[in-house]
């Protein structure tokens, strides 16, 4: 058969790619399970990451189960709606165009480290190159924030990507997310720096305003939907501490 | 009966170690030999997956060379390269997760290694299986021990620790006022590192020197 032709030519093309294909195919569908296995045990670690406990791939999961004792999930009215909480791609969401608002779901995780509770929240945003993400954790009025753990895929090194950095997530502890007249304002991660004082208020990244403009937005956007539903539950947070002392386990 | 392992075929795994080095001296693959080298681990872990993909690649150009037609060889030996390198991905995407999330763009990026491309192309295309295996792993070996020699340099007087572990005397020098260079860990300092190489390596070696 003559080997230049172009039969030859696109028969040759077509053979190998379709091995090729098979071939791969094949081994992404086996490995499957052991993927999805270590991106569970990431998103565990980077959940705990947020109210501070360090775990390993090892022991991820005895430490989840260990510390996050109730999931959780809401929709965009703030109301709780049933589902599995650990399946949910908040990025995954975030990015796609064909779900509206209406549909997105927010997951968050009920944590019990020394006996008391942590709100850890997960949230998906936009920086300078590609997408950020991150948890909060809030303490048990639903307004202070207790520890905040953010990553993202492609900020540049050394500006944006220092938003997963201790010098960045540190000073969001202890900030607040509503006001003394108990009304929303999430937390501004301020150019120029934080004022003094200010509890809504972190430390901006020099030279990486707009990934800082990001997790701003990100943090407005995702907060103000938990505490609409946090607001409803603080009604009756005296009757529940009040129930929950008389039964103390 | 040529031998099966005899001076042509020693020259092959030897020549790319040294004088015909894919980095010092034809200056291929240097992107990720900047871009990966801060830390030992990641170097080795890079190293072993472009051994892989090298030796594979040119082993199956190799039997298929007579078979490939001429307008679509590049075609050919690309996708051959990068199905190879969507296995190594996938491999270490399931068994070694963080390693996978560190080297994260730059196993991609195996595809575009002008090394594997030129070995191929000018090698594989054109010799016997096993020539083409060993040529693929002195090369690979070629590239893989500069990963490393600069990896070593880098994560020792950049973060003071081998492959992610504390040197034991370390806590002495730093008691007396020595302090890790963060300049070892920025991509500078891997091209320095690298130039380091080539020098010694060319002041070892005068016929390395370009005359002109």
């Amino acid at each position: 058969m003559n080997k230049e032709s172009n039969l030859y030519t696109f028969t040759f093309a077509i053979v190998m790619v379709l091995i090729v294909g098979t071939i791969l195919a094949v081994t992404s569908e086996t490995l499957q399970p052991r993927k999805k296995q270590n991106q569970a045990d990431k998103k565990m670690i980077d959940i705990l990451s947020a109210i501070g406990i360090t775990s390993s791939r090892s022991n991820a999961k005895n430490q989840y189960e260990k510390y996050i004792v109730e999931e959780t999930i809401i929709n965009n009215k703030g109301e709780q709606i049933e589902g599995s909480a650990f399946q949910i791609d908040v990025l995954f969401q975030y990015r796609d165009k064909t779900l509206s608002p209406d549909d997105f779901m927010y997951p968050f995780y009920t944590a019990n480290k020394n006996n008391k509770t942590y709100y850890i929240i997960p949230m998906a945003g936009t920086g300078l190159w590609g997408p950020i993400w991150g948890f909060v954790a809030l303490e048990d009025d639903y307004l202070t924030v207790y520890g905040a753990a953010f990553d993202h895929r492609a900020e540049t090194p050394g500006l944006g990507a220092e938003i997963n950095t201790g010098i960045f997530e540190d000073p969001f502890k202890g900030k607040k997310i509503k006001n003394t007249l108990n009304q929303f304002v999430s937390i501004e991660v301020k150019k120029g720096g934080a004022e003094l004082g200010n509890m809504h208020q972190v430390d901006g990244i020099t030279g990486g305003t707009i990934t800082s403009d990001g997790v701003s937005d990100m943090l407005y956007n995702t907060l103000q939907i938990y505490d609409s539903y946090f607001s409803k539950l603080n009604v009756y947070q005296d009757t529940i501490n009040e129930l929950t002392s008389n039964n103390s386990i | 009966m040529k031998s099966f392992f005899n001076k042509q075929h020693q020259k092959l795994i030897a020549d790319p170690m040294g004088d015909q080095n894919p980095i010092t001296i034809q200056v291929l693959g240097i992107c990720s030999a900047l871009a990966i080298t801060t830390q030992l681990e990641n170097a080795l872990v890079m190293t072993l997956a472009v051994i892989f993909v090298m030796t594979s690649a040119s082993s199956i150009i190799s039997i298929l060379r007579n078979h490939i037609p001429n307008r679509i060889r590049i075609i050919v030996q690309l996708l051959v390269v990068a199905s190879l390198v969507a296995l190594v991905d996938q491999i270490l995407k399931a068994f070694l997760p963080d390693a996978s999330e560190q080297l994260s763009v730059f196993i991609g990026l195996i595809i575009t290694n002008c090394i594997i491309m030129g070995r191929l192309e000018a090698f594989a295309m054109g010799n016997k299986l096993w020539e083409s295996f060993l040529d693929a792993l002195g090369n690979a070996f070629g590239y893989g021990w500069i990963l490393v020699a600069v990896a070593f340099v880098r994560e020792l007087f950049g973060s003071g620790k081998l492959l992610g572990y504390e040197i034991p005397g370390f806590s002495y020098l730093y008691e007396m006022g020595y302090m890790n260079n963060n300049l070892m860990i920025l991509p500078p300092m891997a091209l320095i590192v690298v130039g380091l190489i080539i020098w010694i390596q060319r002041s070892r070696n005068h016929e390395l020197i370009e005359e002109n």
